[in-house]
């Protein structure tokens, strides 16, 4: 078995998870990544997904974080996230609301650069979407 | 001298006030634990931001590539006052003294030459600021309708304010709400978040010093990611902690009411006490003179 570290998932409207995990998967910005004990210390940012926990009991929870960050220490991980939901309670009409409030951004966008930012944030939603209500 | 009949009246309605009084401290109280509640629920996260922003604050080491947000345009000539205060009267001092910092600041900054620009969150505040600086106030963000405050709220607001930053609209932004200590006292606190006042919101970095963070993607990147986010979680911590004092305020003020409805009962109903015996005195007197006059 391996060994156990503190994760806590936050929200800004409250501490979703604080518990001892064996490994958590992140959907980090630049790929999704396994954080397990001993971690190297990273930051980093995360997108749209699906944050899956294996607590030190062997149970797996699975959570939807739209964008935050992660603070990755070898004694433990802090994963500050803009909105996080079990996967159980997740609401259909506000993922499809994201959806929407993402394509007007992108047609809303002026420059090159933000345009793709928000064509990215987009299919990362979509791609969620499809992930999550299989059709 | 009020009749009898007018003494009744005057007590049923104090005591239909005091009910009334008394109905709204109760609210207010359970209102206020829930707002407790939710102040309490947020604090971790502010907390990590904190600590997060101080680590990578220090890992960029004040290198050139710190977004504007952060260091500020390098002027101070237009300053953005973002007043929070609550949408419901009935709470004492409670919004007055909100706008009586914010005017007090306002009138140094005039006095100093500078632009004032407005934002007003709640209505009590604008209510109030509206009779001197109504051609200042640039918006007002109406939380009238929102039963409990979430994220989205504030980071509806930061992101205005964000836009208008970018566009140059102001130089200097500062945050106005009341801060909750306890339920007797809430204290108006102004707050700079843009330029992030330098030691204000942030406490010292938790990796002991030695740990080398990695960092996906760029610091540089990471931190114009996250300052924008802090100034959302600023602005709803600020909301919140006024949603707390804005009930605490209004239950010591209901508490206050319901007591003073209470004094003024028993005085009135000594009075009419008086009276009825007074009358009840002339009239036997007067059946008694009548008979020894016979």
């Amino acid at each position: 078995m391996a060994e156990a570290f503190k994760f806590e998932l936050v929200s800004p409207e409250k501490l979703l998870v604080s518990e001892q995990v064996e490994s958590v998967v992140i959907p980090g910005a630049e790929g999704e990544m396994t954080v397990m004990a001993q971690h190297a210390p990273v930051m980093t940012t995360i997108k749209p997904g699906v944050v899956t926990i294996k607590t030190a009991g062997g149970k797996e929870e699975r959570f939807v974080v739209f964008g935050g960050f992660a603070d990755i220490l070898p004694s433990g991980c802090t994963l500050l996230a803009e909105s996080a939901t079990h996967v159980n309670d997740i609401d259909r009409a506000d993922l499809a609301r994201r959806i929407q409030e993402a394509k007007e951004d992108a047609a809303d966008a002026k420059d090159d650069e933000s345009r793709s930012k928000a064509e990215q944030f987009l299919s990362q939603l979509t791609t969620l979407e499809g992930a999550l209500l299989p059709a | 001298m009020a009749s009898l009949k007018d003494l009744r009246n005057r007590i049923a309605s104090v005591k239909a006030t005091q009910k009334i009084t008394k109905a709204m401290q109760m609210v207010a109280a359970a209102k206020l634990r829930r707002a407790q509640e939710a102040a309490e629920a947020a604090r971790p996260y502010s907390e990590r931001m904190g600590a997060v922003l101080a680590n990578i604050t220090q890992a960029i080491g004040g290198g050139g590539d710190a977004p504007a947000l952060m260091t500020g345009t390098g002027r101070d000539d237009v300053h953005l006052l973002i007043v929070c205060t609550a949408e419901r009267g009935l709470c004492g001092g409670f919004n007055s003294q909100i706008a009586r910092l914010a005017r007090d600041h306002i009138r140094r900054l005039l006095a100093d030459g500078k632009q004032v620009k407005i934002i007003c969150v709640g209505k009590k505040g604008y209510d109030i600021l509206r009779r001197d600086y109504a051609s200042m106030i640039l918006e007002r963000v109406d939380l009238r309708e929102v039963k409990t405050l979430g994220f989205a709220n504030a980071d509806a607001i930061a992101r205005k304010v964000i836009h208008l930053f970018n566009d140059g609209g102001f130089d200097i932004c500062t945050l106005f709400y009341s801060q909750f200590k306890s339920v007797i006292s809430q204290i108006p606190t102004a707050q700079q978040i843009i330029p992030a006042g330098a030691g204000s919101t942030a406490p010292e970095a938790t990796n002991g010093g030695n740990a080398v963070y990695e960092y996906e993607p760029e610091p540089g990147e990471i931190l114009s990611d996250l300052i924008p986010r802090n100034i959302a979680v600023q602005i709803f911590r600020a909301l919140l902690e006024n949603a707390a004092g804005e009930m605490g305020a209004k239950m010591s003020a209901m508490d206050n009411a319901t007591r003073n409805a209470g004094d003024m009962i028993n005085k009135l109903s000594i009075t009419y006490n008086r009276q009825r015996q007074a009358q009840i005195t002339k009239e036997l007197i007067e059946i008694i003179s009548g008979a020894e006059a016979l």
